[in-house]
């Protein structure tokens, strides 16, 4: 598997998904400058978390139009698989790559915790190494995670099992103290129709060592080195 | 010497303006030779204000142990830097940004955070964790919860932003911050020994070179607005906070890192408090060389600024470096590639002086010397402080500890901060391996099995009552949560946070608390590398508690021999280490339940400090220890109920004093630990202990949901829990003022 990491000039966990796929990988991914928009032929493209522009206008707007995204734009057309992780995920609903968007916070404040995750569809190069209903932990780490579709979109999501994870409790049950942000039906992940493309909001780089307090993340990057490799 | 059209007459109101006062005025006139123009004033001004030049302070400061085998640079850069072996090196400092926060509280904080950054990444440092202290008024006092608010999201948003963890800090509440809030924020970075940058300027020739933000009319008098005191016109003062910008900051330090890849940087400094005056005057101090600069080149965000104004701005986001002459072309490509402006602004002379021009005229000119190294330096008069407090009245001898410890837990000085932490992001840079809310935070050092464990302490109202005590027990304190999670503590960084040192009781605070922290260094084997002192921070004449903060740096050198405070399984040993007197002078316990902040703070016996703590360390480096925990507030119950609701592991305590009544269980005293140990090697600790001269004693084992004390009194984990956990979201959702 060829894997690659986009580095917006304020990415921030660019190096810790880069830790997290050598991990599974058993080699370097090969990190990408935004300037350098002619991408080399790649199974897996990373868009990491961080705050890309700055996001002094709304989370991910201005990266959505930056050149580099139009080339993962294309990849993800051609059925290269993309990872979008918290501002990755944001960046994904502003370019369309995604449906949805991501709101403020219902708190309106900035949150970074551990919370559980649903494994809603684990027929998926992310998250074939999960089981139906597994109940994961991971944190989240974010402002703007409020998870928003309208009803068709909604609804499309759910007839097309684009679901990837909801927020749950310990247990696995959508209680409202189980939602850290807000999101609609608890979304924490979706996918895009073909699968071959994941947002989500929660770090799975930040679960991928039991020395950081949890492993639970690490399954979904050996899952895409053995659906990719 | 030419002066600028419509120069303004240096009048005694003008001198008085610009916070000098007529005999220091005096001392210019002297060291110059003649009379300043406005530029040179407002120059001096700065750089003579008590936040630059130390003036009331240094005498004292000089007590502070400096050195150590493994300190690599002590005060007088921009941060201290320590040896961690392996050719690793540890950059960090704490510095206040007190009166902008009460001023402006997101952005006076956020700024806080971005200053500190610059500090260290300035010396070749990467950030790899914030910590922070703040000082809060009574709870009910007006804007508040507005001030907590707006700090804590500033300090989150600046650190989130530029993606450096905010791993630890302490917060409380006293009355005494009511019109003085505290921001006190600490930066740890990590860099290669042979790879150290100062700020010393060197290379006649060389260019001077201006890269970040522009500069625009803010922060104009920041370091002097931060030497006075506040009155109820504190508001008018609000265009001197400065706005933050921390994706720039991201940018910068990205670049700076790069380029120093290289060895294009001959000497770089931040220009933080007092702009592109400190910083070039304090470059070229440190080289022992002159600055020529001209101020027409530095890129400005407004139009029409004059120079008086692009010298003082304390616009964020701004780096000031000396490169290698001919190696121009290198570095601005660095800059260009992370899009910062850059521009040569000026160059290294040999004249000692530093003179500035503005479109061709010179518009300032003088000796850098007597700006840097010779501020009037004063011998302030202080009063040692006897302060008669009342003794601690006699308590009932209760049964009924529960309540007690509910009602402590749930109290605004104990109760869970997890309100503020979980608004930083505690976790980037995915080393964080002990998150806060315990006694130290702990990072890893990327890549290696090392770790570096973090704590910031103060008790003020400990310093407030004896300030020599109060001293000596900041800096235990911070080498015990260090010694708790099993690090070897290596130095301290410091933020002296005073009132005004023209009156003599506030002066010997400081006098006493220095003295107290120097002693508790040399004895614990803990220089001081760097610190800020913050004085002034007094509102109509009613000043803050003392409150010297230290920020302390330990290594782990096996990140995976460390212990935490949660209790980690049922059916293990519940030691107490270090002798319980049962001090309840100036204890949380005597001041929330007994109504009054009565007695003395309890005795710090440094060698009883140091002896406890090279006994416990022992035991987690030998793996002896499954949990660990500092006594700190609150005393003996408090730290049990924290280590269980930490591991959600109940305890029942068997073995106390038949009659132990409050002072046993809430006292203060110090140099004392909890550990848990596997029943097996309990004895054998025990034993130890006692040949080692460390009191010690078994207290019980864990297990259950309960704290079942004595067999008869049982607090459930679940009723702990709730006063613990509800007390901080309860207040700052009630309805704002």
């Amino acid at each position: 598997m060829k894997a690659a990491v986009i580095v917006f000039p304020g990415s921030n966990c660019d190096r810790d998904i880069e830790v997290a796929l050598r991990q599974s990988l058993g080699r370097e991914p090969q990190m990408i400058w935004h300037r350098d928009t002619a991408l080399p032929a790649l199974d897996l493209i990373v868009v990491p978390g961080g705050f890309s522009y700055g996001d002094y206008l709304r989370a991910g707007a201005m990266a959505a139009h930056s050149p580099v995204m139009r080339e993962v734009i294309k990849r993800a057309a051609d059925g290269v698989a993309v990872l979008a992780v918290c501002n990755g995920f944001q960046i994904a609903t502003e370019c369309g790559l995604l449906p949805g968007v991501l709101l403020r916070n219902k708190s309106l404040r900035f949150a970074c915790r551990d919370v559980h995750l649903r494994v809603e569809n684990p027929y998926t190069p992310f998250t074939q190494q999960y089981d139906d209903g597994e109940v994961v932990t991971i944190p989240i780490a974010h402002h703007d995670g409020n998870y928003f579709a309208d009803d068709a979109t909604h609804r499309a999501l759910l007839d097309h099992d684009q679901i990837a994870f909801r927020y749950c409790d310990r247990a696995g049950a959508l209680t409202p103290d189980a939602n850290p942000n807000g999101s609609l039906d608890h979304i924490a992940g979706v996918f895009n129709r073909d699968k071959n493309v994941l947002g989500l909001m929660p770090h799975p780089e930040r679960a991928a060592d039991p020395a950081l307090g949890g492993n639970d993340g690490r399954a979904l990057f050996d899952s895409l080195v053995a659906a990719l490799s | 010497m030419t002066t600028s059209p419509g120069a303004t007459a240096i009048t005694p109101a003008v001198i008085a303006q610009h916070g000098l006062k007529p005999e220091e005025y005096d001392r210019i006139v002297a060291a110059i030779g003649r009379a300043p123009n406005l530029v040179e004033l407002g120059v001096f001004s700065v750089m003579w204000s008590e936040h630059c030049s130390y003036k009331s302070s240094k005498k004292w400061l000089r007590q502070f142990p400096t050195a150590a085998p493994w300190v690599i640079c002590g005060p007088g850069e921009n941060a201290g830097v320590i040896d961690i072996g392996d050719g690793d090196a540890v950059v960090f400092k704490m510095e206040s940004h007190n009166h902008p926060s009460f001023i402006e509280p997101f952005q006076g904080a956020a700024t806080g955070v971005g200053g500190i950054l610059r500090d260290v990444f300035t010396m070749g440092a990467r950030p790899i964790a914030n910590l922070n202290a703040l000082r809060f008024g009574a709870q009910d006092a007006p804007k508040m919860r507005h001030l907590v608010a707006g700090v804590v999201a500033g300090i989150g948003s600046y650190g989130n932003c530029v993606g450096v963890p905010t791993v630890g800090g302490e917060c409380t509440f006293d009355p005494s911050y009511n019109g003085n809030i505290l921001v006190n924020a600490m930066t740890v970075g990590l860099a290669r020994a042979d790879r150290i940058f100062y700020a010393r300027a060197a290379g006649i020739g060389n260019p001077v070179v201006y890269v970040g933000s522009k500069t625009g009319r803010d922060g104009i008098h920041g370091a002097t607005m931060a030497s006075a005191e506040f009155d109820d016109k504190s508001e008018e003062k609000r265009p001197t906070v400065q706005v933050g910008d921390p994706f720039t900051e991201k940018l910068l330090l990205e670049a700076c890192i790069e380029l120093m890849a290289t060895d294009v940087i001959v000497a770089i400094q931040d220009m933080g408090a007092a702009g592109l005056t400190s910083s070039s005057c304090e470059m070229a101090a440190r080289g022992g060389v002159g600055i020529e600069l001209d101020l027409s080149a530095v890129p400005t965000r407004e139009r029409a600024m004059t120079p008086y104004e692009i010298m003082l701005s304390e616009s964020q986001e701004r780096m000031l470096m000396v490169i290698a002459k001919g190696r121009e072309a290198e570095a601005e490509a660095v800059f260009r590639k992370w899009e910062l402006d850059v521009a040569v602004i000026g160059r290294v002379t040999d004249t000692g002086r530093i003179v500035a021009t503005f479109d061709g005229a010179t518009v300032l000119d003088l000796p850098v010397e007597p700006l840097a190294d010779k501020p009037p330096l004063y011998d302030r008069p202080w009063t040692p402080i006897a302060r008669n407090r009342p003794p601690v009245p006699a308590l009932p001898e209760t049964s009924a500890l529960g309540p007690a410890l509910l009602a402590l837990l749930g109290s605004p000085d104990l109760s869970a901060r997890r309100w503020i932490w979980e608004q930083y992001d505690h976790m980037v840079m995915a080393d964080t391996v002990a998150r806060p809310g315990g006694d130290a935070a702990v990072v890893r050092v990327h890549g290696t099995r090392k770790a570096l464990a973090l704590s910031s302490d103060c008790t003020p109202r400990y310093c407030y009552a004896d300030p020599e005590m109060g001293g000596r027990q900041a800096v235990a304190e911070c080498w015990r949560n260090l010694t708790a999670v099993g690090a070897k503590p290596l130095a301290i960084t410091d933020c002296l946070n005073f009132g005004s040192p023209e009156r003599p009781e506030i002066m010997g605070e400081f006098v006493g608390c220095v003295t107290g922290m120097a002693e508790a260094c040399r004895a614990l084997d803990f220089p001081v590398v760097s610190g800020n002192v913050s004085l002034y921070n007094e509102t109509s004449g009613v000043a803050i508690k003392p409150t010297p903060q230290v920020g302390g740096v330990g290594l782990l050198a096996e990140a995976n021999r460390m212990v935490r405070a949660a209790f980690r399984a049922a059916n293990d040993a519940i030691l107490l280490v270090g002798a319980t007197a049962g001090h309840l002078g100036c204890s949380l316990y005597a001041r929330n339940l007994a109504g009054s902040d009565v007695g003395q703070p309890p005795p710090v016996d440094l060698a009883a400090e140091r002896r406890n703590g090279d006994f416990v360390r022992g035991l987690i480096h030998a793996r002896r220890l499954t949990a660990c925990h500092d006594i700190a507030d609150g005393g003996l119950l408090v730290a049990l109920a924290e280590m269980a609701l930490a591991g959600d592991v109940g305890a029942a305590i068997g073995t106390s004093p038949a009659t132990a009544g409050p002072a046993f269980w809430f006292g203060e005293d110090q140099a004392r630990y909890i550990a848990t140990c596997v029943p097996a090697v309990a004895a054998a600790i025990l034993a130890e202990a006692h040949a080692a001269g460390v009191p010690a004693l078994r207290l019980g084992i864990t297990g259950g949901n309960d704290l079942t004390l004595d067999g008869v009194e049982r607090i459930s984990l679940h009723d702990l829990r709730a006063a613990h956990e509800s007390w901080f979201p309860a207040y700052m959702s009630a309805l704002s003022d």
